[in-house]
């Protein structure tokens, strides 16, 4: 394992220090950067598998889903189904519930425990109908000044043929475009796999949190390791270039805190994992019921606006 | 008992070696075209209708009116903040691009007149980096967000990507709720913002901006989809529909509101800057 990329930045290095100087920008900060990164590959080859780790937990068989954390953390539970238009999508569970003794209007991805269930929830991936129907309990919430609480856990949204003819670009534009313009508070949180549009639909909030051992990021590492390695076995490696866990998406400003979790990851103890999640979720919104409703959307476009990095 | 198999299996998913045209030979009737006869024509094959990728700059030069286009944001570049390299550094892939393509970003903004009608441009163009939306890309969008406010002119986005930026994890990912920010901003004004959708627009575009206008119009045989076809067959495993994810399929199901040629779009977006004029 070690040596692939080591050789690599190598022998690009050394290219690059014997290319004559035609377009010389940069050309040694190129080469001093290089270096450090060759100097960090012999070094982090530890963090390859600890980063691993938390995609691996992140996708346990045994994981809480939302509908387990819904009957721990939430009192008169009472779920919403269908788009109205066309479908009730499986993969996204909407509902009213108490939280904390308020009550809150709740979204989520829904993986299945056993096949019949998987296929039901379509593995946690939703069609535009589940977003749709996402759009709409947002819109009730709003009209009762309901919080939104959303919980992430999907590996993307459905790729298929139906779900790219039923619009599923657009359905997750759409979602995101409601969840900026709420008049109400709003708090997501990771608690698995946050996979590409197909999760942010649902977690562009005013405060978005992450599981310990949970992941968001841009595309599966398969994905990746298929299109920037041509090889889907290198996803150890895509994960560890993108750094999907949470320390590293708190480090880029992406989330604004880390929902801690029974020690071995949530799946030990269900229960506490719930309490804990429960109290992050309930501190979060206590403190955003305080803000003006009237400032709420203005400080969520303020957030999301400032995030990225460029020179 | 005998063991009759019957061979069910569908045509095969796999490698096929892609044949590799010459980027100036119409990859629908082979015709073949000088530099100068593509960009005479608005890079449309004469023959057939095909629509060849159009360079931004060449779209800048043919839709904004003669002189009146003033770029902006130019300076913002990308950075490499997650240090990223995977089969070579992300740096080296920018600096490529540039000196392939002569341009900044995947994307040029700025002011212009059409028709004598002030707005804001964004022209997106496939050839860096596959148009792929980075820090960078976000960050330019979003300005012309706020210049077309600030100037109350409506916004016209010419879309052409693959999507999030993979290089940039997850900053890449977060550049969709950030544009989208900055278009609530700019609808909330009561100004409005009309695409132009080309060949390719996929992923993070398609379920950003890119989906959000309020005239969306697309080029004929434009590819616009969240997952590309490749991803949704090596899936399913079974032959998509011909048309699958082009705009044909997406104006029959409602996602577009028409499908204007090339030639004709100059003329489709002045009647719309009349219409919305204040």
């Amino acid at each position: 394992l070690p040596g692939e990329p080591e050789r690599g930045l190598r022998e690009r290095l050394s290219r690059l220090r014997n290319l004559p100087l035609l377009h010389r920008t940069g050309v040694a900060a190129e080469e001093r950067r290089l270096q450090g990164q060759l100097d960090s590959v012999s070094r982090t080859d530890a963090s390859v598998d600890e980063i691993w780790s938390f995609v691996e937990l992140a996708r346990h068989g045994d994981r809480p889903y939302t509908l387990d954390y819904v009957e721990r953390m939430l009192e008169d539970w009472v779920e919403l189904h269908g788009d109205r238009g066309r479908a009730d999508d499986g993969a996204i569970v909407a509902g009213i519930g108490r939280l904390n003794g308020r009550t809150i209007v709740l979204l989520g991805h829904q993986k299945g425990r056993d096949l019949k269930e998987r296929i039901r929830r379509q593995y946690g991936m939703p069609h535009p109908e589940g977003y749709a129907k996402a759009v709409r309990a947002m819109e009730l919430a709003e009209r009762f000044s309901f919080p939104v609480v959303s919980l992430i856990d999907t590996p993307g949204a459905y790729p298929g043929v139906i779900a790219e003819q039923h619009g599923q670009g657009g359905a997750i534009a759409r979602s995101q475009a409601k969840m900026i313009q709420l008049r109400v508070p709003s708090v997501a949180c990771v608690i698995g796999e946050g996979g590409s549009g197909g999760a942010l639909a649902l977690a562009v909030s005013d405060r978005v949190l992450m599981q310990e051992n949970a992941i968001y990021s841009v595309i599966t590492p398969e994905g990746c390791a298929q299109i920037l390695w041509r090889d889907g076995n290198e996803a150890k490696r895509a994960a560890a270039a993108f750094k999907p866990d949470a320390f590293h998406c708190l480090e880029l400003g992406v989330i604004d805190g880390i929902v801690p979790e029974p020690s071995g990851g949530a799946h030990n103890d269900p229960d506490l994992a719930a309490a804990q999640l429960g109290e992050a979720l309930a501190e979060a919104l206590d403190e955003l019921t305080a803000v003006p409703a009237s400032e709420l959307r203005g400080a969520r476009r303020r957030k999301f606006r400032a995030m990225g990095v460029y020179a | 008992m005998s063991e009759t198999k019957i061979d069910v299996r569908v045509e095969r998913v796999g490698p096929v070696a892609p044949e590799v045209k010459h980027p100036n030979t119409c990859p629908r009737c082979d015709s073949h075209y000088r530099d100068d006869e593509l960009e005479a024509t608005l890079y449309v094959c004469g023959h057939c209708g095909y629509h060849f990728r159009m360079p931004s700059r060449a779209r800048i030069a043919w839709l904004a009116d003669p002189g009146s286009f003033e770029e902006e944001a130019s300076e913002v570049r990308s950075a490499d903040p997650l240090n990223f390299f995977d089969l070579r550094p992300y740096r080296e892939r920018l600096a490529e691009a540039e000196l392939n393509t002569g341009l900044p970003e995947a994307i040029i903004v700025g002011s212009a007149r059409l028709e004598g009608h002030a707005l804001e441009l964004a022209v997106m163009d496939f050839a860096f980096l596959g148009g792929s939306m980075g820090s960078a890309v976000g960050e330019k969008f979003v300005r012309a967000c706020d210049s077309a406010l600030a100037a109350g002119v409506p916004l016209l986005l010419v879309s052409s990507s693959g999507g999030a930026r993979m290089q940039e994890g997850i900053l890449s990912l977060m550049q969709l709720p950030k544009t989208i920010a900055a278009l609530d901003e700019f609808h909330e004004a009561g100004l409005p913002l009309f695409t132009v959708l080309t060949d390719p627009t996929t992923g993070g575009l398609m379920a950003s901006v890119a989906s959000l206008g309020d005239v969306t119009i697309a080029e004929p045989g434009a590819l616009l989809a969240f997952t590309g076809p490749r991803v949704v067959q090596s899936i399913i495993k079974e032959k998509l529909p011909d048309d699958f994810g082009r705009s044909e399929q997406n104006l029959r199901f409602g996602q577009i509101d028409a499908i204007v040629p090339r030639p004709e779009q100059r003329h489709y977006l002045a009647r719309l800057l009349r219409l919305f004029a204040r």
